[in-house]
């Protein structure tokens, strides 16, 4: 293995962890720190807040993004709010609490002190929005607003209408603006990263294509920070933006980085349904609605066809709040999500195709009336009715179960480093602080806490020791990256079948909705094991990437990343199989209570999953490490929301 | 569904584009104009053809990625909303679309129907933000901000940075982008201190850029994805006026 698999977590009481490690971590002095070149791949909410951060230390950074400005990066999807223990409503929250929801939401897989940290600095972001101009939502009296999202019994979230991660990502890409003017920051929008270069053990550069002219080039760095989300995609339909991938991650994971709980993919409840073929993404709808909205469906399968306000309110079934009384609609994501997919299975669900249940504001528009409800969600309303066609005011939203989210990553330790020296991983992209189940409005917490409060400590910390030691792009290793990523582009050009890309994509992702989807079992996962390596196969016969590589070729960028998946899919069902558990968002259909709820192993399986990239998965497949999780503060529980 | 359609096609920067014709047939009403392109695209490529280049990314409205001129009209003919909001049920049965890039000089073509908007990057560099070092921001309620104010402040920031603004603009102006960044961050006490500098900065990037002057014909209200309301203009031009007397009196 390159580097090693020590989660370097500080000693000493969980609430001084973070203050003592920043207290000893090494520092670079200002007039050194223009000496260093940082790379930072992805420019979202986790990316773009390091970037402008580092730069305004007086480090200089390269960013890079596939989109054509660095404000389009998908953080700006984000739609229902971000998390602090703020307590600003007096309602009993805390650090702690705030610490405790978070590993509990996540069924405690992940580890104590990195979810100790982020709740930590939690209030230091909200401060810095406001301080950069976030125009938050605030109460009569001029102070910030709150609501309540999934798996809190506190109103700790903090929300720009329902537009949240926009109103976030343009303050960060406002303080990269800043740093670009300032000449801190160099931005290189559509360049994609296409493999990293590890020289002499660290991670010291990148290769990268520029999406517009197909120009190759090599760069080097420092460090190098992959900031660049999640892997939904993987699944084809996903909430996801069309150009989300894995891309840069499983490059970097096939150069020796770890991935970590590959198989720990959020499926988020609240989405409007799938609707047919053509379709090229699902649409989230704010899971903030679930504070108003009352999920339900028919009590009787007959009932289904019915138009809903025929139903009598004696003949639904609030499945929610029967069955988890004390969260009700506000149950976590994936026991949401799993309800829903049961009724269903039941026949009781309703629309097209019975996959969809009912989100229904009938109530809380007779409690609170309709102009409230417009100036809570309204944007919500209309971009259901854009896509549907109906009002939400008048009949109750139709939602079912999307790909949302995806917990795992790349393996870091508690600096937030990877196995290889030198290679960050931050937001999305790294596997750290959501465990099995990531709680709403906590990806742009820990986005916003990576980028402005933990990298730009712990960055340092690697760089005092690397003084001078950035290599030429002369040097060996990127002449073999560089051939390695051309040989890749010519081979996907060359193969000049009959089969278009998306239809491949979408055959691998109905296999992993149906295999390694909301529930997973054994034969399941051992039949998706089977049919992947003969879809790759498939493609690299029968795939058709038109054009030419030296040329703006949306086909081959596609082409490239959907290679990726038909790889990385391999090492999502590999991590469901060897995972021999329930937890979280991983349901195995073989491990459940007697009421259907996931049961962990907390004997055999209280631990981080890493896999190391052996060579070609047809001959050797990955090997695992295994992280223990130590919980030194929290009671490992059944975890209950009735 | 079935439809004409008549899309403009160009290699690149340099060469010259025009609009040529294909047939889609058999669409599917509730597919979005994007999605009904996807389907062209894959027919185009199976038949060996290269495909037609068209920038999205979310899908939903938000990023601002998507760029397209419907029937001649930015985002096409269902307001509000960006282009991959637009569904095909929206149209007539056998009706011809056409489809075109957002046409504005300082948003050069890269190929067929994507385009080169970098110019509004720019003009955010020249001013658009509030410089707060991470680190040293005050507690976030220390400074009661009135909800009216927060909730206009937050209307102009919704704007998306599609620039379709400037491509219903008969001038090409870009001044609805501009006042809506301009004036998001004068309505906050946060965007005081820089207030001055900051709107003579954007007004003379955008200038720098190339892009025209309005002359209130709301067009950019009348497309604008994200219902930014023109009245910001008039806000922008009331805080350069502002700006420029002060400068001019020595302040």
């Amino acid at each position: 293995m390159i580097g090693n698999f020590d989660a370097r977590v500080p000693s000493g009481p969980l609430d001084r962890k973070w203050t003592s490690h920043k207290d000893h971590s090494r520092l670079v002095s200002p007039n050194n720190r223009r000496k260093f070149e940082i790379i930072v791949v992805g420019s979202g909410l986790a990316g773009g807040s390091a970037v402008a951060t580092l730069g305004e230390l007086g480090y200089r950074v390269r960013c890079f993004c596939y989109q054509d400005s660095p404000r389009r990066a998908h953080s700006i999807a984000a739609q229902g709010g971000i998390n602090a223990a703020k307590n600003y409503q007096n309602d009993g929250d805390s650090i702690y609490r705030l610490f405790y929801d978070t590993i509990k939401g996540g069924d405690f897989r992940s580890r104590e002190a990195n979810v100790y940290r982020l709740a930590e600095v939690s209030s230091n972001i909200i401060d810095q929005c406001v301080a950069q101009g976030v125009p938050f939502a605030r109460e009569y009296g001029g102070l910030l607003a709150n609501r309540s999202f999934g798996g809190a019994q506190v109103s700790r979230t903090f929300y720009a209408r329902g537009q949240t991660g926009q109103q976030l990502l343009l303050g960060c890409y406002q303080a990269l603006c800043r740093q670009i003017a300032a000449g801190t920051v160099q931005m290189f929008p559509q360049t994609e990263m296409l493999d990293i270069v590890v020289v002499d053990g660290h991670a010291k550069g990148i290769v990268t294509r520029n999406l517009r002219t197909g120009k190759i080039d090599n760069v080097a760095a420092d460090a190098v920070v992959l900031a660049t989300g999640g892997y939904g995609n993987v699944f084809y339909l996903s909430t996801n933006a069309r150009g989300c991938n894995v891309t840069a991650t499983y490059r970097a994971y096939k150069k020796g980085a770890l991935f970590a709980n590959p198989c720990f993919t959020q499926i988020h409840p609240t989405c409007i349904p799938h609707s047919g073929d053509y379709q090229s993404k699902l649409t989230l709808m704010s899971e903030s609605l679930r504070n108003d909205g009352r999920v339900w469906v028919p009590k009787q399968k007959e009932d289904c066809n019915k138009a809903p306000n025929e139903i009598p309110e004696a003949d639904r079934d609030y499945y929610l709040e029967r069955k988890y009384p004390s969260y009700g609609n506000l149950a976590p994501r994936d026991i949401s999500s799993r309800a829903a997919k049961e009724v269903c299975d039941e026949g009781r669900g309703v629309g097209p195709g019975g996959r969809g249940v009912y989100l229904d504001f009938a109530d809380a528009i007779k409690r609170v009336g309709e102009q409230t409800i417009r100036e809570r969600y309204g944007n919500l309303f209309e971009v259901y009715e854009k896509i549907t066609g109906e009002n939400a005011y008048h009949v109750p939203m139709r939602i079912y179960p999307a790909v949302h989210y995806t917990m795992g990553g790349l393996w870091v330790d508690y600096n937030l480093m990877s196995n290889i020296p030198g290679l960050f991983v931050i937001g999305e992209a790294n596997f750290s602080d959501h465990g099995a189940n990531r709680l709403g409005a906590s990806a742009l917490m820990q986005g916003l806490a990576d980028g402005y409060f933990v990298l730009p400590y712990t960055l340092p910390n690697y760089l005092a020791g690397q003084m001078g030691k950035r290599p030429s792009t002369d040097h060996a290793e990127f002449k073999k990256a560089d051939n390695d990523v051309r040989a890749k582009i010519d081979n996907l050009l060359k193969i000049n079948g009959k089969r278009s890309l998306d239809s491949i994509h979408r055959e691998l992702g109905t296999l992993l909705w149906d295999k390694c989807g909301m529930a997973r079992n054994k034969n399941g996962l051992e039949e998706a094991l089977r049919k992947i390596p003969e879809l790759r196969e498939r493609f690299w016969r029968e795939v058709r990437v038109p054009g030419d590589g030296e040329d703006f070729n949306q086909s081959l960028e596609r082409a490239g990343r959907v290679a990726d998946f038909l790889e990385f899919a391999e090492l999502m069902c590999l991590d469901a199989l060897a995972r021999n558990e329930s937890c979280g968002a991983h349901f195995r259909e073989e491990h459940q209570t007697p009421e259907g709820e996931a049961l962990r192993d907390d004997e055999n399986f209280a631990d981080v999953f890493a896999w190391e990239f052996q060579g070609n998965p047809a001959t050797a497949g990955p090997k695992l490490y295994r992280e223990a999780l130590h919980f030194e503060t929290v009671h490992l529980a059944q975890r209950s929301y009735k | 569904m079935n439809f004409k359609l008549k899309v403009w096609r160009q290699k690149d920067r340099h060469s010259r584009g025009k609009l040529v014709d294909y047939d889609a047939p058999d669409i599917p009403a509730q597919a979005s104009l994007l999605e009904m392109l996807d389907i062209v695209n894959e027919r185009l490529v199976l038949g060996g053809h290269n495909p037609i280049a068209f920038d999205s990314d979310c899908r939903e409205g938000i990023c601002g990625t998507c760029s397209l001129t419907v029937n001649g009209e930015a985002h096409g003919p269902d307001h509000p909303g960006a282009v991959c909001e637009l569904y095909m049920r929206k149209f007539r049965d056998g009706e011809t679309i056409i489809v075109e890039p957002f046409r504005v000089k300082s948003f050069p073509v890269i190929k067929d129907l994507v385009v080169d908007r970098s110019a509004l990057d720019r003009i955010v560099q020249a001013g658009g933000f509030i410089s707060a070092r991470a680190g040293s921001a005050p507690e976030a309620n220390s400074i009661p901000i009135p909800k009216h104010d927060v909730d206009l402040s937050m209307e102009a920031a919704a704007c998306i940075g599609c620039g379709a603004c400037a491509a219903a603009c008969p001038n090409a102006s870009v001044m609805l982008f501009t006042a809506a960044k301009v004036s998001h961050l004068a309505l906050l006490p946060q965007g005081e201190p820089e207030r001055t500098k900051r709107v003579v900065a954007m007004v003379r990037a955008m200038d720098a850029e190339g892009f025209g002057n309005c002359t209130n014909t709301y067009e950019c209200e009348a497309v604008c994805p994200a219902e930014i309301s023109a009245s910001f203009i008039a806000k922008l031009n009331r805080e350069y006026s502002k700006a420029t007397l002060r400068r001019s009196a020595g302040e």
